[in-house]
């Protein structure tokens, strides 16, 4: 049985913000499957009661001295930007029409 | 003189220091050779040639008003295209990313320039580090410097096949499953993968950050050992930094070349010399193990039984991070926008930047990550994995009571043919077989060339315990002194 479904993977892509084309669910979906069967041994593992492991330096609330330190001016931090305005990042529409109205 | 670009990085430096070259004359060596071969070879994405020359003359300007010299001064290196370098192209190898220009540098790159190395350019790589062959670069693949129709290892296989063609004598990779250690293998050059939170990640774009780990690609072992000593230790712009001093590599390198192992204790990885590897790898790897036991090494076999489950782990943990740190790829702050047409929605927008910006493998680990990830999920995929890498590193820290280091073959098999394993995103996974279980443990490894198998060059791998990365330069270059280094066929 598949561990995935063409629906399934056109949903992830959805949640992934990615506007995938037909061909590629197909190929996706496929691809997907063998991954997903294969990644899933993790599950053979007897784990019940061991400790997830996030990362491997035990580091916590690691913070510097709170003093004023040189940073990007405005120009600098916008360089890069696709569209920028009166010293901000301009994005495209974020509201829909009928709740704009 | 003899070739420039023939040197190693210490022969180089020792030349300018002494005035019997520029760095100048020493760079433009390495520019001649890039324009010579790099239309064949691919191992650039730009090429940095005013930039490269400004800091070659100050370099010298520096040595001609009396200053001390540091000992990698005048020195070229090849950056791969994953570190942020401040108004030079940084593209990750990706088409999300092409045309920007970084405001600022990486850590790794300021403390390069601030050593007096020479940056060439940035180097060609698997789109966002995610490969293990460079032919997911969206600019196209890498050749192999010993056989031009093979892969040279990825996702860092710019930087490796600079090394092997000439074109630079260092160069920076970035390590998440072997990202460093496997291109070093199938290009008969020495990659190190730091101990994680040993080098800075402060400026590099992040794929997988509990696992992200920059890192030195060299032709022998010493010249590793000194990029390693100039790009690591602590950096309070790093939470996840090691705020302890590094051990001392550069030494342990020079002991190493003494060829002397007497009392250390080397464990084989049982595990990866099973049917893992093909013949001509596994006939390369024992033999070398030969020469470090006359060496003085005394050799045991170590079980280390969960690293069977780390590839699995691995293609769990490295894409639910991805998943995370790509969402910052939204086309509002810098790289691609596309379909911005006043009356599409922000997330119409980002939907279709994203689908034009990232290639087949990048949008495979976001898709997947975002599944492990998901609610009903997330206990067996990523929370199982998370526990399974706990287990991984009992049995590194289980295998280090018994050994100094564990040593494997780097890869499964020798550089494969380009294309062929692209249709077969799986396939490709499996040449981080052995690479994989460090990342998740923490540890360093290092890939030294071993010997080579039908004309094609095979690595052996040290593994040490975290912070212990003098460990892996010293059994490094004792085994580099027993066997030598390996040269390719002329390009």
């Amino acid at each position: 049985m598949a561990a995935i479904s063409r629906e399934e993977v056109a949903h992830l892509a959805r949640l992934s913000r990615l506007a995938v084309t037909e061909e590629e669910l197909d190929m996706f979906a496929g691809q997907l499957d063998v991954i997903l069967q294969a990644v899933a041994q993790v599950g053979e593992v007897a784990a019940a009661d061991i400790p997830p492991t996030s990362h491997s330096v035990p580091l916590t609330n690691i913070f510097r001295e709170d003093v004023v330190t040189p940073c990007l001016t405005p120009q600098e931090a916008l360089s890069g930007a696709p569209d920028a305005e009166d010293q901000r990042f301009r994005v495209p529409r974020i509201l829909t029409e009928d709740v704009a109205s | 003189m003899s070739d420039l670009t023939r040197m190693t990085a210490t022969e180089i430096a020792a030349l300018v220091a002494g005035g019997e070259t520029s760095a100048v004359e020493v760079t433009q060596a390495h520019l001649d050779r890039i324009t010579a071969v790099d239309d064949r070879v691919h191992a650039f994405l730009h090429v940095d040639t005013e930039g490269a020359l400004a800091a070659a003359r100050a370099v010298d300007e520096r040595r001609a008003a009396g200053e001390v010299l540091g000992p990698l001064a005048g020195v070229p290196v090849a950056v791969k295209d994953v570190l942020a370098t401040r108004g030079v192209p940084t593209t990750v190898g990706s088409k999300i990313l092409e045309g920007w220009r970084p405001p600022y540098d990486a850590t790794i790159v300021q403390r390069l320039r601030d050593a007096g190395t020479v940056m060439l350019g940035k180097t060609n790589m698997d789109e966002f580090a995610m490969g293990s062959s460079t032919e997911y670069s969206a600019y196209g693949p890498t050749h192999n410097p010993w056989d031009l129709s093979r892969i040279p290892g990825g996702s860092g296989g710019g930087s490796a096949a600079a090394l092997a063609a000439y074109e630079a004598p260092l160069a920076i990779g970035s390590d998440t499953g072997g990202s460093i250690r496997q291109p070093g293998a199938v290009t008969g050059t020495v990659g190190a993968k730091p101990t994680y939170g040993g080098t800075s990640r402060y400026g590099l774009v992040a794929f997988s950050s509990s696992l992200d780990t920059p890192g030195p690609c060299a032709r022998n072992v010493l010249d590793a050992a000194l990029l390693h000593q100039v790009i690591g230790g602590h950096d309070p712009r790093d939470s996840t930094s090691i705020p302890q001093p590094m051990p001392d590599v550069v030494a342990a390198a020079k002991l190493g070349a003494t060829g002397d192992l007497t009392g250390v204790r080397l464990g084989i990885v049982s595990e990866f010399v099973g049917e893992g590897a093909e013949p001509g790898v596994m006939a390369a790897f024992r033999e070398s193990v030969d020469a470090l036991a006359k060496l003085g090494a005394e050799i045991v076999e170590v079980s280390c039984p969960t690293f069977a489950y780390a590839l699995p782990a691995y293609y769990l943990i490295a894409p639910s991070e991805c998943s995370s740190n790509l969402a910052r790829f939204d086309g509002v702050r810098f790289g691609l926008r596309v379909g911005d047409d006043g009356n599409r929605s922000l997330e119409e927008v980002m939907s279709l930047t994203r689908e034009a910006g990232f290639g087949p493998e990048v949008k495979r680990r976001i898709m997947l990550g975002t599944y492990a990830l998901s609610s009903g999920y997330y206990d067996a995929y990523y929370g199982q994995a998370q526990k399974v890498r706990t287990l991984i590193t009992r049995d590194f820290t289980a295998a280090f009571e018994q050994v100094d280091a564990l040593i494997s073959p780097t890869t499964p098999s020798v550089a494969f043919p380009m294309g062929a394993r692209t249709a077969d995103p799986y396939q490709m996974y499996l040449a981080d077989l052995f690479t994989i279980p460090t990342n998740l443990y923490g540890g360093p490894g290092i890939s030294v060339p071993c010997g080579l198998s039908e004309g094609l060059p095979v690595g052996l791998q040290v593994m040490a315990p975290t912070m212990a990365d003098d460990r892996m330069y010293r059994v490094a270059a004792a085994l580099e002194s027993a066997v030598g280094t390996f040269t390719p066929p002329a390009l």
